[in-house]
């Protein structure tokens, strides 16, 4: 029987989370930090005031170089990589008749193509140090069908299978891999949604509410600390019931 | 803070194996907890009270909720635990040995959730956690009616988080891959193998590792969470 650890979860823990400057990723980094993780924060989109232990950098996840860079300055700065939550992400709305190659190629790119490249990046230092912990964002979208939103959908599909694929390839390694699966969110990116659009997810979530960004942070802390050192290739669902109709 | 802090908790089958993991840690962290068995409790224990129950019993679940609300007001947490395998293909399932099987696995988590609901909703809410399985989800040939009743255990679960979401209760269900527990060692190795071999994390799984994901899924951290599968089964699900 283990007792209780440490009141603060990830203490010396080093964790890179995308996207986070804004929504879920920004409450990622914070709630990583709150509980004692180095964290660097990158996105693409500029940051707001500083908050301890989070370090802040750009990164464009679909540019091959710039996680090369990025990974050389944490290897560099902190020696390794414990954690990495791919959080970063965009939306489209078309359905597939009128979905146009570029829009499709751009949610894909960042979507789906920079998890793979956020993952193959920090993997070589995971893999040296036989430990760690990948989150990857997919979506209620990326196990059930959304109106419209094909890319998207087709993207956090991608996301789960990846996620088990990774899970399966590296667990003799001491690399766990889980797909968080967010349901409606109270984000800027759902703010900028329609109103009846989002009224139409809440209104079919059985707990007649979105959720909060902080709601997916703590399972992702769940998720990135040696709670769950026994899980990987999951879909981690936190979604107000909503797959569960 | 201790996650748990104040938490009233009630743990089936937490006389030994994966309830006694869940029942100890939720005490670590701050829960009140009562740990139910048919089986006797050995050893010293940090819950705050043991107690005889045979989960299949109705009258005897009202009676011990019935005591713990008295003592404490209310119950926060019911983690459904208690269970047992038996190991036959279907044709060779008796009736007995698959009606006792349901009974347990089954018919007391039913039971369980009967009892408690009407106190969480009196109460504003609650948060309900029940042990299904990977056989829950996928199949090993053989155990049939342990097979049939964890996969009732997964939609049951989905039912009452649907159904009681809108009074603040959440249910969710564990779903163990193959976790070292007194119940895996009267096992033969042949079937112990069958899991481990298939299980990509190359380690057996402990109480403890299921433990930590009730703990998460009894907190206010999963706030949002209910109707879900989480698996703690190193990877087994997702080969």
């Amino acid at each position: 029987m283990n007792g209780v650890r440490s009141s603060r979860r990830l203490t010396g823990k080093v964790a890179v989370v995308t996207g986070a400057a804004m929504g879920i990723g920004h409450a990622v980094a914070r709630c990583f930090a709150d509980e004692g993780a180095w964290v660097v924060a990158v996105d693409v989109a500029p940051f707001g005031r500083p908050y301890p232990l989070v370090e802040q950098r750009s990164l464009d996840v679909t540019d091959e170089a710039g996680w090369a860079e990025l990974t050389a300055h944490v290897l560099g700065r902190y020696g390794r990589i414990d954690v990495l939550a791919n959080v970063a992400g965009v939306i489209g709305y078309d359905a597939v008749e009128q979905l146009e190659l570029a829009e499709w190629n751009r949610v894909i790119g960042v979507d789906q193509t920079g998890v793979f490249l956020g993952m193959r990046a920090v993997l070589p230092a995971m893999l040296r140090r036989r430990s760690g912990s990948i989150i990857n964002f997919s979506s209620d979208w990326g196990v059930v069908g959304g109106v419209g939103v094909t890319a998207y959908n087709a993207a956090k599909g991608a996301v789960g299978s990846m996620s088990r694929n990774a899970a399966v390839t590296y667990a003799a390694d001491g690399i766990r891999v889980n797909a968080m699966v967010p349901g409606w969110i109270s984000t800027p990116l759902t703010d900028r949604q329609p109103a009846a659009a989002n009224e139409r997810v809440i209104g079919s979530t059985p707990m007649g509410h979105g959720g909060a960004p902080h709601d997916i942070a703590l399972g992702c802390v769940y998720l990135a600390s040696d709670d769950s050192a026994f899980v990987t290739g999951t879909d981690f669902v936190v979604d107000g019931g909503f797959l569960a109709t | 803070m201790p996650r748990l802090d104040g938490k009233v908790t009630i743990v089936t089958g937490a006389a030994r194996g994966i309830g006694r993991g869940i029942a100890e840690l939720m005490a670590a962290e701050g829960a009140t907890v009562v740990g139910a068995d048919v089986l006797p409790f050995d050893g010293e224990t940090a819950l705050a009270r043991t107690a005889t129950l045979d989960v299949t019993d109705e009258a005897a679940w009202v009676a011990l909720v019935a005591e713990v609300v008295a003592d404490w007001n209310q119950v926060d947490v019911l983690v459904n635990n208690a269970g047992i395998a038996d190991y036959d293909v279907v044709h060779e399932t008796s009736l007995e040995s698959w009606q006792r099987v349901i009974d347990v696995d089954q018919t007391g988590v039913f039971l369980g959730m009967k009892s408690v609901i009407p106190h969480m909703r009196r109460g504003g809410g609650g948060s309900i956690v029940n042990i299904s399985s990977i056989v829950g989800a996928v199949a090993v040939p053989g155990i049939t009616a342990y097979h049939a009743a964890k996969g009732a255990v997964r939609t049951l679960t989905k039912n009452v988080a649907v159904t009681y979401a809108g009074d603040g209760i959440r249910a969710n269900a564990i779903l163990p891959g193959w976790i070292r527990t007194p119940m895996t060692a009267d096992q033969t190795d042949e079937i112990n193998e069958r899991y481990t071999r298939a299980t990509p994390i190359p380690r057996a799984g402990e109480p403890v590792d299921v433990a930590w994901a009730a703990v998460f899924l009894a907190s206010d951290e999963s706030a949002f969470v209910t109707g879900v599968d989480l698996p703690v089964d190193g990877g087994y699900l997702a080969r």
